[in-house]
């Protein structure tokens, strides 16, 4: 845009440059064109150079006003609404950063506590499970006594069951011998014919 | 104004001296008188419109930092970097022209941009300015731009004084462009002004036919404030090209 603004205004230039030169040409070829011709170009009227004085003097106190106070008041505004803006922002930044990390502290303090939660009811599902196995081996190993001690009961029992067995067999068979044949055995024949039976059949 | 039935159209660009004889003294007309004003409205408008110094501007503030930024944005977006030095100088010279414009298009006033003298003058600075800041900036180097780059050594009697007449024709036309465009606005405005008077002066049916200049008149008003920007704006943006040629490297 610059370029063609420039181009453009070289083309312009080469018009305006004849014309330019032609004016005041023109101008002086014609003094007495002076009066009905344009003010503007009636430079014997002291009023056309001295605006041009004035126009210097008030152009250049207007450019010190302007630069040195009226702009520089419109900057120090400006500047000083961006850094409103840029302090709002990094304060806004800055809350939200804390708001992430407190937010980040409760998902590490809830995975903590879900942790500890499970760690002890795993704890204690495993202590009533060991407590269990405790009571039930306690059981077994009473169970197992008891079970012990009654088969002795009943070996004792059997045992002695057995011994008067003998006695009642070799009796009995003295009384069966005696009242079949009538005769009287003697008593240690019996036993040992009894004991031979007895061994024989496995008692 | 329309004396009898020619039309003096150019009467309103006469200078007269004001405060009597001092004025006539002091070469004081109501040329610089204007100029005065101009500058006491362009910062009026600041001074007046930054006062409140608000976070989040009213309408004026709001104006006022809408101008700054946009010269700001001319000055540094064309110039470059270097831009910023010449701001102040870029946003004194639209708002001068700017504030001489629309002033000339007050009744009883007076456009002191319609002087090809105060153009020139301005121009000049322009065009001074760009040759010291170039001298400055680019040294002797400065005077290789006369020759396009690339262009055969054999063109260079031709090409050379092509480009330094085109050099030197930029204050011409700089400052023809926005005396031209003054003056013809305001002759325009004077000529069917004073159509409207004549008309009238034919009874009945003038009066009912003097309404079609006034029409006009107003049309050329809002095309008068059209180009019143317009002009100061390409007086602002070429200065920033030259610029912009003369700082850089």
């Amino acid at each position: 845009m610059a370029r063609s603004a420039a181009s453009s205004i070289r083309r312009v230039a080469s018009l305006a440059t004849p014309l330019a030169l032609a004016l005041p040409v023109m101008v002086m070829a014609a003094p007495g064109a002076r009066a009905v011709g344009m003010p503007q170009l009636d430079f014997a009227n002291p009023l056309v150079i001295g605006q041009v004085v004035w126009g210097a003097v008030i152009f250049l106190v207007l450019y010190l006003l302007l630069s040195r106070s009226a702009l520089p008041k419109v900057e120090a505004v400006l500047t000083s609404r961006r850094q409103t803006i840029d302090n709002d922002l990094d304060i806004a930044r800055h809350a939200k950063a804390e708001a992430d990390s407190a937010v980040d502290e409760l998902h590490q303090a809830r995975r903590t506590a879900m942790a500890e939660a499970q760690a002890n009811v795993d704890k204690v599902i495993e202590d009533a499970r060991l407590a269990a196995l405790r009571q039930t081996q306690e059981m077994n190993a009473r169970l197992a006594t008891e079970i012990h001690e009654a088969e002795a009961r009943v070996a004792s029992a059997r045992s002695a069951a057995l011994g008067s067995l003998r006695q009642i067999a070799d009796d009995t068979a003295q009384v069966l011998v005696r009242q079949i044949t009538g005769t009287s055995v003697p008593a240690d024949v019996v036993a040992r014919t009894v004991d031979h039976a007895a061994t024989a059949r496995g008692l | 104004m329309a004396a009898g039935s020619t039309i003096d159209a150019l009467g309103q660009f006469e200078l007269h001296p004001v405060l009597g004889g001092l004025g006539e003294a002091l070469r004081f007309s109501q040329s610089p008188l204007m100029m005065i004003v101009a500058s006491v409205a362009v910062l009026a408008f600041l001074y007046i419109g930054m006062r409140p110094r608000a976070v989040v501007p009213g309408r004026l503030q709001a104006a006022a930092e809408i101008c700054y930024d946009f010269i700001h944005n001319m000055a540094v977006d064309t110039i470059g970097p270097e831009g910023r030095a010449f701001f102040p100088f870029v946003f004194t010279l639209f708002f001068f022209i700017l504030a001489g414009n629309y002033l000339g298009l007050l009744p009883f006033s007076f456009a002191f941009t319609s002087h090809v003298a105060v153009t020139v003058a301005l121009a000049l600075m322009v065009f001074v300015l760009s040759v010291i800041v170039s001298l400055k900036a680019q040294g002797a180097k400065f005077f290789a731009h006369f020759m396009p780059a690339g262009a055969p050594v054999a063109l260079a009697p031709l090409l050379v004084p092509i480009e330094i007449l085109s050099f030197l024709s930029r204050p011409v036309s700089l400052s023809i462009r926005l005396f031209a465009n003054m003056v013809a606005g305001h002759v325009m405005l004077e000529m069917f002004a004073a159509f409207t008077i004549m008309l009238a002066g034919l009874g009945l049916i003038g009066d009912a036919l003097a309404v079609g200049p006034v029409v006009i008149n107003v049309a050329l008003m809002a095309l008068e404030l059209l180009v019143g920007a317009l002009q100061a704006y390409v007086f602002a943006i070429l200065t920033c090209i030259y610029l912009r040629e003369a700082v850089a490297h």
